[in-house]
């Protein structure tokens, strides 16, 4: 079935390789999407109509541009445009914090407004004074909301990041084509295995992550 | 800008956006279709199969759809199953569609209260009607937003397909680029195709959106 290729000389290490460059590329992301994405979310519930029209667009743009779309802007675009050599890990970064940014953002926004006002109004009658009703009435219960979302939201980039390979970053998906043309005369069916062993190890890394986020949601839920 | 250009480019685009629509809709019935199928099997706890279903949903929501549609169409023909890159797309694009429509439907039909059901058979209703004329509409209405979200997901995943060589908009503007160098063009271009096939779907979203969270807590 061509899994054999996998197995000969380092071709399992290359392959891991591949992978760890992807996941380097989607963890650096991740982190600085959810920094920036708080920060924004907080900012969209605070009601300043010029703030709010901005980042609506922001998260406009997000929603509807296929990420393909920003990394070929980020990576062909901006240097036709300016002249700045960006190298390709760096226009991927860019892109996915970018869009990473917008979906946090998005889901801080949506946990904070899913809080019923009533809450905030109760805590008022009972005294509690505007950073005390933060501290110990809404940021645990927006933070039982946000958290399986936000591993999700990883999970989400970790796959976005396969895309890298089509601006020419080599990681896993590459490797595996290299490992197939190395091998097309001695192993023809090298595709059907190396791909299955690809799609595995895809679903090894975000399936026990996806499993997190639900059963944190599960135990979470009221 | 060029704008002779961009007039010259116009009608590879259109063509490439038709395509992209008619696949990427395609694949998206086809994702509507086993997802409920597939929520109605794990709905019913089918015996057997709700295990496959489970397995199918796992596999393919934890799988970026680049190398889904990588495995089916070049790994699958190495070991002699061979299809046609479209008919790859729009099957990709369903399995990966199904896996996550099928849970949209299934949250949407667990959400349904089960006093619903109860009332129902106090009614006399039989099983099949009580499933169509009750549990059904209203859990189709919990889920539309979350169906809307899957569908905009989707047709911005349409944009991998140039991987696999369909001659797709994202496959037209790296085309384009390659052979003439006109990268300024060939991305706005890119980006207004990308906007008139998405902009409707996004705001008929936040529409639907809005109107949820006013049933639910009427402001």
């Amino acid at each position: 079935m061509g899994i054999e290729v996998i197995f000969k000389g380092k071709n399992l290490i290359r392959l891991l390789e591949g992978l760890g460059i992807a996941m380097k590329i989607s963890m650096i992301s991740v982190a600085i999407s959810i920094v920036l994405g708080i920060i924004l979310g907080m900012l969209m519930t605070m009601k300043k109509p010029a703030v709010n029209a901005v980042l609506r667009a922001y998260l406009e743009i997000v929603r509807i541009m296929p990420q393909m779309v920003l990394l070929f802007i980020v990576f062909f675009g901006i240097t036709k445009m300016t002249g700045i050599n960006l190298s390709a890990e760096t226009a991927s970064l860019i892109v996915f914090s970018f869009w990473g940014t917008a979906e946090m953002a998005d889901l801080v926004r949506g946990s904070l407004i899913s809080i019923p006002a009533i809450q905030y109004e109760s805590s008022m009658a009972l005294g509690l004074s505007g950073f005390q009703t933060y501290v110990y009435v809404i940021i645990p219960q927006i933070i039982r909301r946000l958290i399986p979302l936000s591993i999700n939201l990883i999970t989400r980039m970790i796959k976005t990041t396969s895309l890298i390979m089509m601006i020419g970053i080599v990681e896993v998906l590459k490797v595996g084509q290299q490992i197939i043309e190395a091998n097309r005369k001695t192993s023809p069916k090298a595709a059907f295995g190396v791909f299955a062993v690809i799609f595995l190890l895809y679903y090894l890394v975000c399936g026990p992550i996806s499993a997190l986020s639900k059963m944190l949601e599960k135990r979470w839920e009221n | 800008m060029d704008l002779e250009v961009i007039r010259s480019y116009i009608p590879l685009f259109a063509k490439a956006f038709f395509l992209t629509l008619r696949i990427g809709w395609i694949g998206i019935a086809l994702a509507i279709l086993i997802g409920m199928l597939s929520a109605f099997v794990l709905y019913f706890r089918i015996p057997m199969l709700s295990g496959f279903i489970k397995f199918y949903i796992e596999l393919f929501r934890n799988t970026p759809l680049l190398i889904q549609l990588f495995f089916i169409y070049f790994g699958l023909p190495a070991i002699g199953l061979s299809i046609s890159a479209e008919v790859c797309g729009a099957v990709a694009l369903g399995l990966l569609g199904g896996s996550y429509m099928a849970e949209s439907f299934r949250s949407g039909l667990e959400a349904v209260p089960y006093i619903q059901t109860e009332s129902a058979m106090a009614l006399g209703m039989s099983k099949g009607r009580l499933f169509i004329s009750v549990i059904l509409p209203q859990a189709i209405s919990i889920s539309v937003p979350a169906i809307v979200a899957n569908i905009i997901f989707l047709l911005k995943e349409t944009s991998v397909f140039s991987a696999i060589s369909l001659m797709d908009l994202m496959f037209t503007a790296k085309d384009l680029i390659g052979l003439y160098y006109d990268t300024t063009e060939s991305l706005f271009l890119l980006v207004i195709f990308y906007v008139i096939m998405l902009l409707p779907v996004s705001f008929a979203g936040s529409f639907l959106e809005k109107k949820m969270r006013y049933s639910m807590f009427g402001d």
